[in-house]
């Protein structure tokens, strides 16, 4: 622990009340503490999503089984997927940005301390809107019922006709409500790093973190638009009258898929470009070398943003669009694989002439790298449309999404809680149980998802509640649901791991890591200022600088 | 590692980052444009295919008098918001009020409008797609016009109870980039459903 | 009446694969299906290629450059990048990306853009909530759940080309031997092809989630000899059979609100919502695949429908014992 003057008491030293504790929580606008907020609160869907996500598995066990009806199983898949993008994923990436993005950037709190904490307490009202629905919504068989029109929610399933009560409403508000959150958290990232930077830190000296959530941010302002615009045009479909996606009065079914994944293409990316930015913190940290290109993984995200908001009707190549449009979705879903795959070079460049040492953050990012290079050539494969048009609505691509959702984001997202817990607690993660956390999580991942894809290319469409036996599915089925049953487990460690080592730790201090950014000069936990000068750098790695001052990056800037 | 061994490394001798009230509205402004991208994109989509039921060209009037008074608005509040900065309060207070009251008669027309053709022509939002796609698009607009005025309003109140002073125009500036915004919508709105789509 | 009982084949008197797995996007038995195959194969070469080079390095850099006591003092060379590197890493998956595009684009444009010849079999497809309808317009027939289509000889082929609609919600029709799957959505026409290879049954299903027990919405194709499909298409072609013996079951059926839902061509049942039972005898399955064509399965289906199939459409009858059998012994006679 640092003997700094500077350094006031963190977290854990102050005696007082629990109650003024809360209430500090509760009311705060501070940037870590919102950070921590929607981190936890991220865990709490997460272990929701999870138990939706066992309950799907259980019924698929095998043919023909009864665990739950076919209602339930539909709102299951409806709930898992809606929890896990909006409600997981997308808050526990916003609490890292949140944390992290002031404390790289030497400021002192995001550029909107109050508009960050309300975008917060909206995401948490949709989070509570959406899983009200289980008590709340009201419709012709009884009070009581989730969403189950799929996270998609495609017309014209969500009109009144084929979805009576309210369940439909219930997706469509927390949504809409969330979706005004996200854009608030989105205005306050660009603000803060477009005008919080501390002297010297010109955007080509920005952490790469910076740079890549500066990215999503801008995405988010427009691919979850058209999504709030769909959704205010089936709430006027629904309550109005209006005919919007109305068939009957020469609406168009098509026109909700295209708003729909206009927004859903540009969200995946939103989702994985955060978790590109853990990795390039790490990984160069990890190999001890900076990270391999800069300025072009710089350009290859900015190239990643432009071209993903091309690509959106490849989701709809099933859809019955022309051969030109098909050809055109085909060529721009190829082309978006470039600036990605490129990335990936670019992390084995870094690794490569380096001294790589594997504790668990760089073996979850040496995961990360393994999974995330099949999940982009699985989605190649399907962005030769007549090959979609036997793989899509199949497990194949449900295995493809998961494999860059659970292998990808999840493994990056374990990555950067074993780097920064240290900085956010002031203690070290256990690497014992970190190596448990990751090795029977690594062996239920691949059991699930590699298994998962055979099913598809036998025939096996997705949200069906059941299948026939003599298909050759169930030995299948059944391999993934134990696999998801291991990954479970190795959650729970993880969990176990987060709490025991709060309280049981080794003390961090400053920089366990040997980290070269500004949030390494901190102590760990920051105090509430951040920093009690404001930092002033010449490099890209102003700490590397400093502990190296026989050969400073600043040399080469 | 203390914080302050960082500043060993020099100041630059300028750093002037941008203000984060414009850099913040420019991004609302950036999101609240796909929306209305999207409402266009439906209008658009859906212009021709009704199945029944009035007409765009049936029965829209192309409505000048309140538009120009809506663009004037934008004119208005700019000079206001350089009366401010000159410190000139009069000026400012006028050329606000100004503009409340042409964005007023704009929202006064629109309903005008909204009640001729539901009353002489029998165009809800439910009556056919044009409908739908019409009250929309133009509703929106209608409702950023009116959280523009609310907005207006209350800094009016703040005006006159003697609050607002030269120290606030930037933040005036912000409000009047928002303003400026809801214009710039009206004129592609406009242009779509009252020029093109008739 | 003799012509339609040499139709009456039972059900598993028809060639059924003698491989397995039923539905593998790998045993494409018709040409869009194979030209998918083809292409896939492609596909899947070049980013098999792709994943061992990737992979290899990736191995090959976590080992060779793990640390170890040797170098554990000292930093490694402080690399940032090579622009000629990033050069060569650009321009190889751009000539990639060119192949593979123009490869699937010839695909697209063969599959999606295939003129209809002369002697094609036409069906107008319509999805219902939870079961197939098939009309033949120019053989005047309607059918449901199982399509039956003639195998085509390459030499002189007899595609089937399939215009698809909706009459509620979206679905996805999906034979994966034969073709790729294309959406059926209301108010949006779509159309597709296939010319199966060889006669046989092919399995397959809606793709599309559209609402409760869009699991069981199964399909069935029979591919038929042009003998077999023309004796089916005649026999479909008959209005239905009307044996005295069955009198009070289709009394019972006349008079209940079956009429309502369903047709059974010559009598004064006439409804849309619910499949034809005209023919109701020449399929294997009831409820689109849900069970067996058994007398015990019709009569649970027409008493307690949510026992075979939860959240269908069809609502228990409610009729009595009487009542139920004689319209189950109605239904047996609709060949």
């Amino acid at each position: 622990m640092s003997s700094n003057a500077i350094t006031i008491q963190g977290l854990e030293v102050e005696e007082k009340p629990w109650v003024d504790s809360l209430h500090q929580w509760v009311t705060t606008v501070d940037h870590k503490r919102l950070g921590v907020l929607y981190i936890l609160y991220a865990l709490v869907f997460l272990l929701l999503g999870g138990i939706e996500a066992l309950i799907i598995r259980i019924q698929l066990m095998h043919s023909h089984n009864n665990f739950v009806s076919p209602q339930l199983f539909n709102r299951m898949f409806t709930m898992h997927g809606t929890t896990m993008i909006f409600f997981v994923a997308m808050p526990i990436l916003f609490g890292f940005a949140n944390y992290l993005v002031p404390l790289m950037i030497g400021a002192r709190d995001m550029a909107f301390p109050r508009l960050n904490a309300f975008s917060f307490w909206l995401s948490a009202l949709g989070g509570f809107l959406l899983y009200f629905s289980l008590v709340g919504a009201n419709g012709l068989y009884g009070a009581g019922n989730a969403p189950d029109v799929g996270w998609w929610a495609y017309a014209p399933l969500t009109a009144r006709a084929f979805s009576p009560g309210h369940s439909t409403d219930y997706w469509t508000l927390a949504l809409l409500v969330s979706g005004f959150g996200s854009i608030g958290t989105a205005i306050n990232i660009i603000a803060t790093i477009l005008c919080l930077r501390c002297p010297g830190m010109k955007l080509n000296r920005m952490p790469l973190l910076v740079w890549l959530n500066l990215v999503m941010a801008g995405m988010l302002l427009i691919a979850i638009t058209p999504l709030s615009a769909a959704q205010i045009m089936l709430l006027i479909d629904r309550y109005f009258g209006g005919h919007f996606f109305d068939a009957q009065a020469g609406g168009s079914a098509v026109l909700w898929m295209h708003f729909f994944w206009i927004f859903g293409h540009p969200e995946v990316y939103v989702l994985i470009i955060p978790c590109f930015a853990f990795m390039s913190e790490i990984i160069p940290v990890f190999s001890r070398k900076p990270i391999f290109g800069y300025p072009v993984m710089v350009a290859a995200t900015v190239c990643i943003a432009f071209v993903s908001l091309s690509v959106w009707a490849h989701h709809m190549f099933t859809v019955g669009m022309n051969s030109y449009a098909n050809s055109f979705f085909t060529i721009t879903t190829m082309a978006v694989g470039i600036p990605t795959g490129i990335k990936i070079f670019n992390w084995i460049g870094t690794m490569w002439g380096g001294r790589i040492q594997f504790k668990t953050p760089m073996l979850f990012s040496i995961g990360f790298l393994f999974q995330f290079l099949i999940a982009g050539l699985t989605g190649i494969m399907m962005a030769a449309a007549p090959f979609d048009w036997q793989l899509s609505l199949s497990y194949f691509v449900v295995a493809h999404f998961h494999y860059v959702i659970v292998g990808g984001i999840l493994f990056a997202l374990f990555a950067a809680f074993y780097y920064w817990y240290p900085k956010i607690t002031g203690r070290m993660l256990s690497e014992r149980l970190g190596k448990w956390h990751f090795w029977l999580f690594l062996i239920g991942f691949h059991l699930t998802f590699d298994v998962m894809h055979i099913p598809g290319l036998l025939g096996m469409p997705r949200r069906i509640y059941t299948y026939e036996p003599g298909r050759d599915w169930d030995t299948l089925n059944l391999i993934v649901s134990i696999g998801a049953f291991i990954q479970a487990i190795a959650i729970l460690v993880f969990i176990w791991n987060l709490i025991s080592s709060y309280f049981n730790g080794a003390k961090a201090g400053n920089d366990p890591w040997d980290a070269w950014t500004l949030e390494w000069s901190t102590s760990s936990p920051p105090p509430a200022y951040n920093f009690a000068t404001v930092p002033v750098v010449a490099s890209r790695r102003p700490l590397w600088d400093l502990k190296h001052p026989e050969d400073p990056d600043s040399l080469y800037d | 590692m203390s914080a302050a061994a960082i500043s060993v490394v020099e100041m630059p001798k300028t750093w002037t980052l941008p203000y984060r009230g414009k850099v913040a509205m420019a991004c609302l402004i950036i999101a609240e444009s796909a929306i209305f991208t999207i409402f266009l994109v439906a209008y658009l989509f859906y212009l021709g295919k009704s199945l029944t039921g009035p007409t765009p060209r049936e029965v829209l009037e192309t409505p000048i008098f309140f538009t120009i008074c809506l663009l004037s608005s934008s004119i208005t509040v700019h000079f206001a918001g350089k009366s401010l900065e000159r410190n000139n309060h009069p000026a400012f207070l006028a050329l606000w009020s100004l503009t409340i009251i042409l964005g007023g008669l704009f929202l006064f027309g629109t309903g005008t409008e909204w009640h001729r053709l539901i009353y002489e022509h029998g165009l809800t939002i439910s009556t056919n797609l044009f409908g739908t796609t019409y009250y929309s698009l133009v509703g929106l607009h209608a409702f950023h016009v009116s959280a523009g005025l609310i907005m207006l309003t209350v800094v009016l109140i703040f005006a006159l109870a003697g609050r607002v002073h030269e120290d606030q125009a930037r933040r005036i500036d912000v409000l009047a980039l928002y303003w400026h915004f809801v214009d710039a919508v009206w004129v592609v709105v406009f242009t779509v459903a009252y020029i093109v789509g008739r | 009446m003799f012509a339609l009982s040499s139709v009456l084949l039972p059900p598993r008197a028809v060639a059924e694969h003698s491989h397995s797995p039923l539905t593998s996007v790998f045993s494409p038995e018709s040409t869009p299906a194979k030209s998918i195959f083809d292409l896939s194969i492609f596909v899947l070469s070049i980013t098999g290629i792709i994943f061992v080079v990737v992979f290899t390095l990736l191995v090959y850099s976590i080992l060779k450059f793990r640390a170890n006591s040797a170098n554990a003092d000292r930093e490694p060379a402080q690399v940032y990048g090579s622009n000629q590197i990033e050069m060569a890493w650009t321009i190889i998956p751009i000539l990639i990306v060119v192949v593979l595009f123009l490869a699937t684009a010839r695909v697209i444009h063969a599959i999606q853009d295939a003129p209809e010849p002369v002697g094609a079999v036409e069906v107008t497809t319509i999805g219902h909530q939870y079961w197939w309808e098939f009309r033949y317009p120019k053989l005047g027939i309607v059918a449901a759940n199982e399509l039956h289509v003639p195998v085509s000889d390459p030499s002189r082929p007899t595609p089937t080309f399939l215009q698809l609609l909706s009459a509620d919600t979206d679905h996805s029709f999906w034979i994966p031997e034969l073709a790729g799957k294309t959406d059926l959505i209301p108010n949006h026409p779509n159309r597709m092809w296939m010319d199966p290879h060889r006669t046989g049954i092919f399995l397959g299903q809606c793709a599309q989630y559209c609402g409760a027990q869009h699991a069981k919405m199964l399909l069935r194709v029979s591919v038929d000899s042009p003998q077999d499909f023309e004796a089916w298409v005649r026999g479909q072609q008959q209005l239905a059979v009307q044996d005295p013996s069955a009198m009070t079951g289709r009394q019972v059926f006349e008079h209940t609100a079956c009429i309502n839902c369903h047709t059974v061509s010559g009598t004064p049942a006439d409804g849309r919502f619910g499949p034809d039972l005209t023919h109701l005898m020449s399929r294997t399955t009831i409820a689109a695949g849900a069970a067996e064509n058994t007398p015990e399965n019709l009569r649970l289906w027409i008493q307690n429908p949510d026992k075979i199939k939860p959240g269908s459409l069809m609502p228990a009858m409610k009729l009595g014992d009487a009542d139920l059998d004689a319209v189950v012994k109605y239904m047996e006679t609709l060949r």
